[in-house]
């Protein structure tokens, strides 16, 4: 890919003069082949769930990392065709859009299924397929102890799937689909040791917590497609699109309005037609939009803040970070691939792909900057004291995903996205590195347990060490670039509220830097140098005066927590440590079954090979993509190829300095990293030094409170859960108590209103019908007494009445 | 005084219709109230022939003919009811009609 990108920069400046320049509309070019990419991860995903199970069986684990690689390597393939094919055409012609079908039409909102790739969209696209690939390959030496090999790969897939979706939706509904597919699948992988219940309880917590940022999503969402509606009298109150009723009955929908540059304006979910009708200066959108105003509030800002809601919540950013170091549960692939590299930058993708929406917010902007530099601190902070390895990880993503925000905050989105990229390379490397180095020490987590693994790892040392580099910053990796860009244009941001606000943000950063070089190198001599610690009768006194263990939770795989070595190690340990010696792919090393506390090995080959990948990547695709432009005087090649996504970018106001400063910041953004770097190695190199020893009983307090993470889990407990559960149990009061009451009292109600009911029947009703009946009864018993039986008595009656009629007739006559 | 004319014959019979009536209300004995039966039916065959003689004219026969048809019809009555007079007889042992009151109630 790298290669590529190389040849891109040449064709690049051939057809730069044949683009007209500031194409502010964006015209889609059809294709039919986009949903292919998506296709077949889905396909694996189905093959896998259908016959899974029974494949594993019938031909062992081959069979389903075959199918499960199979796809990815397919999907890799249509995404680079789809990315020479864009790279083939002039810069304003790269919008590729597949319409597949119109999935609901309901009045002004129509929501299609239909894929959409852009120069932003292809570039995660392409990190997403090949770093998922390599990780599925590194799968397959990693998992190949789990009996339900199948479940995992179906999972990998389908979290492809889903991620595709997020990434090429051309709509808020496609891509909230997959917003909530990767949130489900990380739920799945996070939870896939589901007979562990911590490990349960940690893939639940994911799930709620993301819960509340998608509520913010789509809170936000709502408020744009309602802004973006109706017309505005001249108070600015909405009155609503006339016609919308009739078109919601089937009439057709009539497009409101054209803007004079020929953009369609009026509600719309489509990420371009958005983009057209906010970029193209003619509309007037982003004026009318940036006067409206919601409860009093501008409604730009609110869209901004409630989207940004969301991000936070997928992004893990304060204050809803919690999540992330919890889903360490997952298996280790799974916390590279989904929770490091490519699910959780979606927050990050999200902000850059609605530039143009932020961009005309700078409170929207400032918040989401702010949030992300204050996140970067804190969760660097925090990763100083972990001694859990993949808690390091955890906490330096969280701190890696801030300077990401930081990037699209201040308006330097290719930047963000830039370290987005990067980061996925050297964090995939080090999170993998993790799972070599785990699985050399026997499933064992804890850094204080390892030590001296340079010797027995060589592959896993050099691959961690240079991600190392990339992280903290030197300029021979990838992160510097990326990150002293971000913190470069932090420092010279002059869109945010306040004027000093991107200093503010970029000391900020700065000393996150500092702390990220710290730790990581930090956990790179705990882990590789001085003498290996892990092994039989090794009795740990740090950790009985561990303050976490004293502590009221217990994280999922928190090894620092169990009473005894041997306890920890069963604990951690899920899987028998039998290996499948008929794998083909790892042929030595795991075969020759040694028990736990023997020495370290490195990893089967297909895990060391992803390594070397990876780490290659981290290496070169700073200098590649993002070379600065003080240095060549070219703009750089990421920036250059994502221009035609990002149209806010030329709007955001920075401040012009020289080419000489820029080299000072950066120098400088290389001398922290470097003072991080020699702190942690004259700290922790071969675990000599005491003085992290002296220092931790000089300030036990504070030393406590950071390790026990500052007690946000506490503080979320205290507040959020138990808020929570009080008012479960206030509404189970109130359900018990005033809605059953009400309903027994209309119960009581109708009970009385039926006895007097019932007392009227019986007593008037019934009363009536009875008189009469008695009536005629009696009336018939008096009148029997006519019906003698003696025909003597008919005959006087008959001439009784015979003399009667003549006497009548005589007397009337 | 003039010679007897329809008033006579119409007061013969509604003498004979009075004492007929009179039989079949007041008798206790069946027998007797057939008898009654007869005297009015006589006493209306009275009124047939004086109307025919004084009303119709000599040379017509609508009376007679009426009256032998009654007089027919009074046989067949007389006979059927003779027969019901004895059926009561066997059934009740007594042709008296206050003791026949079966129906009554």
């Amino acid at each position: 890919m790298n290669f590529l990108a190389a040849l891109a920069q040449h064709a690049e400046k051939a057809t730069e003069h044949a683009a007209p320049a500031g194409e502010a509309v964006a015209h889609a070019i059809h294709v039919s082949w986009l949903w292919l990419i998506p296709l077949f991860p889905l396909l694996g995903a189905a093959l896998n769930t259908a016959f899974g199970p029974w494949l594993q069986k019938r031909y062992g684990k081959r069979a389903n990392h075959a199918i499960a690689i199979g796809v990815m390597v397919l999907s890799c393939i249509v995404a680079e065709v789809a990315f020479w094919s864009m790279f083939a055409r002039p810069a304003h012609e790269r919008f590729f859009e597949d319409h597949l079908w119109t999935m609901w039409q309901s009045g002004s909102l129509k929501a299609d299924l239909a894929f959409a790739l852009d120069p932003l969209g292809m570039v995660m696209t392409l990190i997403v397929t090949h770093v998922a690939t390599l990780i599925h390959v590194y799968s397959v030496g990693y998992m190949a102890d789990e009996p339900a090999y199948w479940r995992f790969f179906l999972w990998l897939n389908l979290f492809v799937f889903s991620m595709l979706l997020l990434v090429m939706g051309s709509n808020f509904a496609v891509m909230f689909f997959g917003w909530e597919g990767v949130g489900l699948c990380s739920y799945g992988l996070i939870g896939f040791w589901y007979t562990d219940i911590e490990k349960a309880k940690a893939a639940l917590k994911a799930f709620v917590v993301n819960r509340f940022g998608d509520f913010g999503f789509i809170i936000g969402l709502f408020i744009l497609f309602w802004s973006l509606s109706g017309t505005w009298n001249a108070q600015n109150r909405y009155v609503p699109e006339p016609g919308l009723a009739a078109a919601t009955l089937g009439a057709p929908v009539q497009r409101p309005r054209v803007s004079p540059a020929g953009v369609p304006l009026g509600a719309t979910i489509e990420f371009r037609e958005l983009r057209n009708q906010i970029a193209d200066e003619s509309s007037g959108m982003a004026g009318r939009l940036g006067a409206m105003t919601l409860f009093g509030l501008p409604v730009l800002a609110l869209i901004g803040i409630c989207l940004f809601v969301g991000a936070t919540g997928k992004s893990a950013q304060i204050p809803l970070y919690v999540w992330l170091p919890d889903a360490m549960a997952g298996p280790t692939p799974v916390s590279a691939l989904i929770h490091a590299a490519t699910m959780v930058t979606a927050g990050v993708y999200m902000v850059a792909r609605l530039n143009f929406l932020f961009a005309l917010s700078p409170i929207a902007m400032t918040v989401v900057a702010t949030i992300g530099a204050l996140t970067a601190i804190f969760a660097a902070s925090i990763g100083f004291f972990q001694y859990d390895i993949k808690k390091v990880l955890a906490y330096s993503t969280v701190s890696q995903l801030g300077f990401m925000f930081i990037g699209v905050g201040v308006g330097a989105f290719w930047a963000g996205i830039f370290h987005l990229m990067t980061h996925a390379f050297f964090k995939a490397c080090l999170f993998l590195g993790s799972g070599s180095v785990i699985l050399a020490c026997h499933h064992e987590q804890d850094m204080r347990k390892m030590g001296g693994l340079a010797k027995y790892t060589p592959v896993t040392r050099w691959t961690y060490l240079a991600a190392c580099w990339a992280i903290a910053g030197f300029p021979w990796a990838a992160g510097f670039y990326s990150k002293d860009e971000i913190l470069w244009k932090a420092w010279t941001a002059d869109g945010l509220v306040t004027p000093w606000m991107g200093q503010a943000i970029y000391v900020v950063g700065a000393v996150a830097a500092l702390g990220t070089s710290f730790y990581m190198f930090r956990s790179y001599y705990m882990t590789f140098t001085g003498e290996y610690r892990g092994g039989h009768g090794h009795e740990d006194k740090e950790r009985l005066e561990d303050p976490h263990a004293m502590a009221a939770h217990a994280h999922a795989s928190d090894a620092v927590q169990a009473p005894s070595h041997d306890d920890a190690a069963a604990d951690v340990h899920q899987v028998p440590h039998q290996h499948d010696t008929s794998h083909g792919a790892q042929p030595d090393s795991h075969g020759d079954a040694h028990g736990h506390g023997g020495v370290p090995h490195e990893s089967p080959r297909a895990m060391t090979w992803v390594l070397i990948a990876l780490a290659v990547a981290a290496v070169v695709s700073g200098v590649l993509f993002g070379l600065p432009k003080a240095w060549s005087g070219h703009e750089p090649l990421l920036e250059h190829w994502l221009a035609p996504s990002l149209p806010a970018a030329e709007k955001v106001p920075f401040r012009e300095t020289s080419h000489a400063t820029e080299w000072l910041f950066q120098f400088f953004g290389f001398g922290i990293a470097a003072v991080g770097w020699i702190a942690a190695r004259a700290f922790y190199l071969d675990a000599k030094s005491t003085v992290p020893e002296r220092l931790k009983a000089a300030f036990p307090r504070a030393w406590g409170v950071v390790f026990n993470k500052y007690y946000v889990d506490e503080l979320y407990q205290a507040t959020v859960l138990r808020f929570s559960f009080w008012s479960s149990r206030a509404l189970y009061w109130f359900d018990q108590n005033v809605i059953d009451g009400l309903v027994n009292a209309v119960a009581a109600v109708g009970r009385g209103v039926a006895y007097v009911d019932a007392a009227f029947d019986q007593k008037v009703v019934d009363g009536a019908v009875n008189l009469l009946a008695d009536a005629f009864l009696q009336g018939g018993a008096k009148l029997r007494r006519l019906q003698t039986g003696r025909i003597q008595a008919y005959l006087f009656g008959a001439l009784a009445g015979a003399i009667a009629f003549v006497a009548i007739q005589y007397v009337i006559r | 005084m003039s010679s007897i004319g329809l008033p006579h014959f119409l007061i013969v019979g509604a003498i004979l219709f009075a004492l007929g009536m009179v039989t079949v209300v007041t008798r206790r004995n069946a027998v007797g109230i057939l008898m009654g039966v007869e005297l009015i039916l006589n006493g209306a065959n009275v009124n047939f022939i004086a109307f025919n003689h004084f009303v119709e004219g000599p040379g017509r026969l609508t009376g007679q003919v009426f009256s032998i048809f009654v007089i027919v019809l009074a046989a067949a009555e007389a006979a059927i009811g003779l027969a019901i007079v004895l059926a009561i007889y066997q059934t009740f042992r007594t042709i008296d009609v206050e003791e026949t009151d079966l129906l009554r109630e």
